[in-house]
């Protein structure tokens, strides 16, 4: 009785082994071809961990300036005309239970420059408002400058720009006067960034009293700003016409800036479809060229596999060396293309002073893609090297 | 698949040195056509028994290296059959085929079929990779191979460091490293000076008288004449089948040395 004769298994680590054997004599092919499948790996991590950092990046800023502002303006009569909020509007929205704190703004007819030398018209897209001193508090802001309006200063001539308006009149410190209306007034204070109230920036604001004595303010706000418990905010959202404006509710437009925020948030989460896309294609790309390198290389190494062949190694040894080949060649433009991705995220998101955010399913993703990429490259080659008879394969030239 | 020997196999007429047991290689009637055109073999009868060092001399195109493709089962024969270690080829799969050469067979090249920038170990190491034997134990019956041809001192060299005849005798180790009972070589010397033939000639002198059976295929009368047996092949037959591949081989005249 013979043996029956039954091939050998390769483990795994041979398997490696003679898979890597390949691509250890050709260090300049690997490095190319492993090139091809790095970049599209790489534009894709990038694609997705740009966006997710700023995704991240909006994220907080919305954590830090909380979600539990509404805002109250006039709005339209049905006639569509602009509509005015009562005087009293403000006290009416701090009488409301879970309102903690409330504040207004009021549109005067009249404009900022720098000096009176310039023209009326030229107002550089500045409003002038009349606020009340609580606006701050409220808007929860800071002064990058100087004071916000205080009791005293609300009487006086006196203006606190918002940071864009600083910026468009010139004004870089305190204590300059502008031209309101007819008259001088002194800048006492700066303020920085608003993102929840981009029209404040946009703003130079005086006090409401010294507004109507000096500016023909009518007293009206136009805007009311609150805050209120987080978990109320819906409550408050749905009382708020009917306290503002109990005659015209329905006038009245409420609003919650958070929103355009988060909305911005969700935005960027969505990465662009066309710069993925395009990693795709360079992925893609990338395969074609390991595939192509793997052809060759089949055809380079018909000697080696007749002697592979000859040495008892079955068909699908031999396709299974091929196949690792290939697997462990996107593999290593996969690991490489990771690492550039991941690097380029947090170089950007560091330049732009964003968290830098590389999410975990991206890599698990880019794992996934380069196993996908280096099966089907590898497939074919292989095959045609399991096929080669061992007698051809031995008398290749 | 499993194969009966039990039918005794036919005596080589006229020996007095055949062995009572059964040949390592036995091909009935073989023929061997390329593309329906070119008959390569037309009706090889040959025994080889365990043990016998054979040469398989002819012309060149006469039939050597297919003869030795059946032999080594790296080819099917067109016709007639081809039992090897008991094995019929015709019988048995692919994987099956490769098995049998992984245990049974041992391939020697003209060209030595070495990897380029793998030390000698490894190149000798990889020999028993698809004999399913663990890497460390590759290594060591590879340093063991290697210290048999004479190449004890140069484990870790890599084939461009080694002169032909070292690297045809790197070649022979990988060969025998697992210790096959049969050895085919086609033309091992003719890429190497005669010095260089002689040193694996030496090699292939000393394998046999440790009982590996040698085929060894050679134009090259002078090797031809050192082997105890000699098989001659002319346009695909064999033409003369002369001495017994038992007795030792002649002296080695060819190298200058020894
Ligand atoms: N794959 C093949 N396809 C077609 N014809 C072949 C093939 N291999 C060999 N032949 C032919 O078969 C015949 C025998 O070839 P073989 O290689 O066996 O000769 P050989 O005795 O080994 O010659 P050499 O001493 O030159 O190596 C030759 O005529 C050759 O041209
Ligand atoms: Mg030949």
């Amino acid at each position: 009785m013979t043996r029956r004769l039954v091939p050998a298994r390769l483990g795994p680590a041979d398997v490696l082994r003679v898979g890597a054997a390949g691509l250890r004599t050709r260090p300049t092919r690997v490095f190319l071809s492993a090139l091809g499948i790095a970049i599209g790996i790489a534009t894709m991590i990038a694609v997705i961990g740009i966006s997710s950092s700023s995704r991240e990046q909006l994220l907080r800023q919305l954590d830090r300036l909380g979600t539990n502002m509404l805002t109250v303006s006039a709005g339209h009569t049905l006639f569509g005309e602009t509509s005015q909020l009562p005087t009293d509007a403000v006290a009416m929205v701090k009488r409301i239970g879970p309102v903690s704190t409330a504040a207004a703004t009021g549109t005067v007819e009249a404009t900022v420059r720098r000096t009176n030398l310039i023209p009326k018209a030229v107002t550089g897209g500045i409003a002038v408002q009349a606020a009340t001193t609580d606006l701050l508090t409220t808007l929860e802001g800071n002064v990058a400058k100087g004071t916000w309006l205080n009791a005293a200063t609300e009487r006086q001539p006196a203006v606190v720009l918002g940071s864009v308006a600083a910026k468009r009149l010139g004004v870089d410190r305190i204590g300059v006067q502008v031209w309101i209306g007819n008259r001088w007034f002194t800048v006492v204070g700066v303020l920085g960034p608003m993102p929840l109230a981009p029209e404040i920036e946009r703003s130079a604001l005086v006090g409401f009293p010294v507004a109507a004595e000096r500016l023909g303010f009518d007293g009206h706000p136009t805007t009311i700003y609150e805050r209120s418990a987080e978990e109320s905010v819906e409550a408050v959202r749905a009382v708020l016409p009917r306290t503002v404006n109990p005659e015209n509710p329905e006038e009245v437009e409420v609003s919650r800036p958070s929103d355009a925020l988060a909305a911005r948030a969700a935005a960027a989460g969505a990465f662009t479809n066309l710069l993925l896309g395009l990693g795709g294609v360079a992925l893609l790309v990338g395969g074609v060229g390991v595939a192509n390198t793997m052809v060759i290389s089949v055809l380079e190494r018909r000697k080696e596999i007749g002697l592979r062949r000859s040495l008892g190694a079955t068909r699908g040894q031999v396709r299974i060396q091929f196949l690792t080949e290939s697997l462990l060649l996107s593999a290593l433009g996969g690991v490489a293309g990771s690492v550039l991705g991941a690097l380029a995220t947090v170089g950007y998101a560091l330049s732009q002073d964003w968290p830098p955010v590389v999410p975990p399913w991206s890599i698990a993703g880019a794992v996934g893609a380069t196993l996908v990429v280096g099966t089907v490259a590898g497939l074919y080659p292989a095959m045609r090297a399991a096929r080669l008879s061992p007698t051809v394969a031995l008398a290749a030239a | 698949m499993r194969e009966r020997i039990d039918e005794r196999p036919t005596l080589r007429d006229g020996d007095p040195d055949a062995p009572d047991g059964p040949y390592v290689v036995e091909l009935h009637d073989v023929t061997k056509m390329y593309g329906g055109r070119v008959q390569a073999l037309r009706g090889v009868n040959l025994t080889i028994g365990a043990g016998e060092l054979v040469a398989i001399v002819g012309p060149s195109g006469s039939g050597k290296s297919t003869m030795l493709h059946m032999i080594g089962t790296l080819d099917r024969p067109t016709g007639g059959t081809v039992r090897i270690a008991g094995h019929d080829v015709a019988g048995l799969s692919d994987r099956e085929l490769s098995a049998l050469r992984a245990r049974h067979l041992g391939f020697v090249f003209q060209k030595f079929h070495l990897s380029p920038g793998t030390s000698a170990l490894d190149n000798v190491a990889d020999g028993l990779l698809y004999a399913g034997v663990p890497l460390r134990v590759r290594r060591e019956r590879a340093a063991a191979a290697l210290e048999r041809v004479g190449l004890g001192h140069r484990l870790g060299h890599r084939p461009e460091q080694m002169s032909g005849g070292e690297q045809q005798r790197v070649a022979v180790a990988r060969a025998v490293a697992g210790d096959p009972p049969l050895l085919l070589a086609d033309e091992p010397t003719g890429n190497l000076d005669s010095a260089a033939g002689a040193e694996v000639l030496r090699v292939l002198r000393d394998l046999h008288s440790a009982g590996t059976t040698i085929a060894v295929i050679t134009h090259d009368m002078e090797i031809a004449e050192w082997c105890p047996r000699r098989v001659r092949v002319r346009d695909g037959r064999i033409v003369g089948d002369e001495g017994s591949g038992h007795r030792p081989p002649a002296e080695i005249t060819i190298g200058a040395r020894e």
